[in-house]
């Protein structure tokens, strides 16, 4: 039972990332339209970017930790206007592999600035344990559990109730029906990509000091389409649900498959689920349902 | 008096669908094919080399284009099939002892049947839900390689043989590559022929309009299903002619980077067009070879380059992917054909 309960937590906590990351990439598709494939790159510049600012620079954790929310806010401009303003009503293949093409040229920047090798966050978290009934759980899983609902919970009050937030939803509903309000969608698409980069961002920094950084941690951006896939590719709330399950199942199967069959179903298990849902459900647990009429 | 005839005039749909719209062409291509032939016992092993891979990709690449080209089914597991199509052929000729002209077609077919089981969900999965399932199916055969140890080995990979047909060994570059690129020939044959009749004008109406095609009469299960037993057939044999050429196969050879390589080639190349494949595929092979070459070059100037070659590479295949698409988008085989037309009429172009 602690086993389980061991596992059930760090599933929670991989999981809140995931919810994170996914977060941004179901904003960008419900607002621009575009499958981001580079959404695990954004995860891993910002853990780089805070990494070096704390490391080389010897700046104060937690202001690094708001300057790289900055840093990812101007990326995600520059990204949004050099790149996908281009690509707009292109057909999917090509957006798609612009991204991907993004995700490449991201992680060679990543990879020129800071070499190939592993790095480790210097300790910022103390390494007392924390004891919640019979589970021991480490302070940086507390801390990333909690800016992550945190955050979670702030752009959710963003997008319901700030101007802002109601424009972009009006964006993501219908286009026409916004630029006739005088909205001005390409100020939304920008708004879509600086948040996605700027969350994504975020879940990297908390990550790294979970697991260190490497340039592998850009892989993780393509676990999240299972979490997008199951709570619906355009429904945020949708997209927390799914992170969170996505990383208790990934969690669970990991200790509890693994050395049953071997390594490596915790990588595998949440595409299994992911064609399950597409098979069954393919609109996920809340995502709206297209008809196609003639 | 008779008229001069000019431009593109054509009175009947068979004089629009045959393979070699004008005798100049004609003439030419048979020139190139001869030229294929002929060369390379000038050439050296290095340029060997990189023509048989330029061989294997152009029939890679005409799979992924059948399917994502012409029939506007987006696959991101390409790569996973190929590496299917080198497993298969590397357990039946290593393992069952088949003859390796046997072991070709059958891990072609094997690779088929694996692409339309991923292929079943096209029916109801659209667009970008179309891709992610392939993502997945990506992942889920990546994983069967590194486990199903009992046919795969698992990471530590199979050991090929050069195959030999009828006692005739294929050892060396030279040899391989007059079976590559007879292949190669093949296969573009078939595309080009399975483009103009009717299974290829279902899968564009398909691409097309979907619903479209279901009301002309086209079956979109069954020809869905075409495409991917045809994409994968040419994925497998690529998969196979691979497998036997570097002589040992893991699963790292298989990865989703290749999936996504093959994807660059069809677009860089130019969607849609058969042509357009083997631009594609001889660019993406080229770039690497290049690449290296100029890094060789510069490395006597700047040493820390070598180092950093990986992330280079990467990071210019990325730029150029965005490039194409942001400049180019619809790929060199348009680029070409507008160079064409520019020259046809030089210099009174109007």
């Amino acid at each position: 039972m602690d086993f389980f309960l061991q596992l059930l937590v760090s599933g929670i906590v991989v999981g809140s990332i995931y919810a994170l990351v996914a977060l941004g990439f179901v904003l960008i598709y419900k607002a621009t339209g575009v499958i981001n494939f580079a959404q695990g790159e954004f995860l891993m510049v910002g853990a780089y970017v805070c990494l070096g600012m704390v490391t080389t620079l010897h700046i104060p954790f937690w202001i690094a930790f708001f300057l790289t929310m900055a840093v990812t806010v101007v990326l995600g401009l520059i990204i949004e206007r050099v790149a996908l303003r281009p690509m707009i009503g292109e057909p999917i293949i090509s957006i798609i592999m612009l991204t991907i093409g993004l995700s490449s040229v991201l992680k060679c920047g990543v990879q020129l600035v800071w070499g190939p090798n592993n790095r480790v966050y210097p300790q910022i978290f103390s390494q007392v344990p924390v004891h919640i009934g019979p589970v021991v759980v480490s302070q940086v899983y507390l801390w990333s559990v909690g800016f992550a609902f945190l955050f979670l919970l702030l752009f959710t009050l963003f997008f319901r109730f700030s101007p802002s937030g109601i424009a972009m939803r009006a964006v993501a509903d219908d286009q026409q029906a916004a630029l006739s309000m005088g909205i001005s969608v390409k100020k939304v698409f920008a708004m879509a990509w600086c948040i996605a980069f700027l969350v994504a961002g975020v879940g990297g920094i908390f990550l790294g000091n979970i697991n260190g950084v490497n340039i592998s941690l850009g892989f993780f951006g393509l676990k999240v389409f299972p979490a997008v896939i199951l709570g619906g590719l355009d429904s945020i709330p949708g997209a927390i649900l799914g992170g969170l399950i996505i990383g208790v199942l990934e969690a669970l199967t990991g200790g509890y498959l693994d050395p049953v069959v071997g390594g490596g179903t915790a990588e595998v298990a949440p595409f299994v689920v992911l064609v399950i849902i597409l098979m069954i459900k393919p609109y996920g647990f809340f995502g709206t349902e297209e008809i196609e009429k003639v | 008096m008779s008229a001069h005839i000019c431009g593109d005039y054509k009175t009947s749909y068979k004089e629009d669908m045959v393979l070699f719209q004008t005798t100049f062409s004609k003439f030419w291509i048979i020139a190139f094919i001869v030229a294929l032939y002929a060369l390379p016992p000038l050439m050296g092993n290095y340029v060997l080399y990189v023509g048989n891979l330029i061989c294997i990709a152009v029939i890679g690449a005409l799979g992924l284009n059948i399917l994502t080209g012409f029939t506007g089914q987006i696959s991101l597991g390409h790569g996973a099939f190929i590496g299917i199509g080198a497993y298969a052929s590397a357990y039946l000729t290593m393992k069952m002892g088949f003859p390796f002209i046997v072991a070709l077609p059958c891990s072609g077919v094997v690779t088929a049947l694996f692409g339309m089981i991923f292929g079943i969900p096209s029916l109801r999965l659209k667009g970008l839900y179309l891709a992610i399932a392939t993502l997945a199916a990506q992942f889920i055969i990546e994983y069967l390689m590194v486990h199903m140890e009992f046919i795969t080995n698992g990471v530590l990979g199979m050991m090929v043989d050069s195959p030999s047909i009828f006692g005739f060994s294929f050892d060396t570059d030279l040899k391989y590559f007059y079976l590559t690129v007879t292949l190669a020939i093949l296969a573009t044959m078939y595309a080009k022929n399975i483009v103009r009749t009717r299974p290829g004008r279902a899968f564009i109406a398909i691409r097309d309009r979907y619903i479209s095609a279901e009301v002309m009469g086209v079956n979109l299960f069954k020809y869905k299903l075409m495409a991917f037993g045809i994409s994968s057939f040419l994925a497998g044999i690529a998969g196979s002619l691979w497998a036997h050429y570097v002589t040992i196969i893991t699963p790292e050879h298989f990865t989703i980077g290749v999936s996504i390589e093959y994807l660059a080639m069809i677009i860089i190349g130019g969607l849609g067009h058969v042509i357009g494949s083997i631009y594609g595929a001889i660019f993406m092979v080229l770039l690497p070879e290049v690449l290296r070459l100029i890094s060789e070059m510069l490395s006597g100037h700047f040493p820390m380059i070598v180092n950093q070659f990986a992330a280079l590479k990467e990071g210019i295949f990325g730029v150029i992917i965005i490039g194409f698409l942001v400049y180019e988008p619809d790929g060199l085989a348009h680029r070409w054909q507008m160079i064409k037309a520019y020259w046809k009429l030089w210099p009174f172009s109007y």
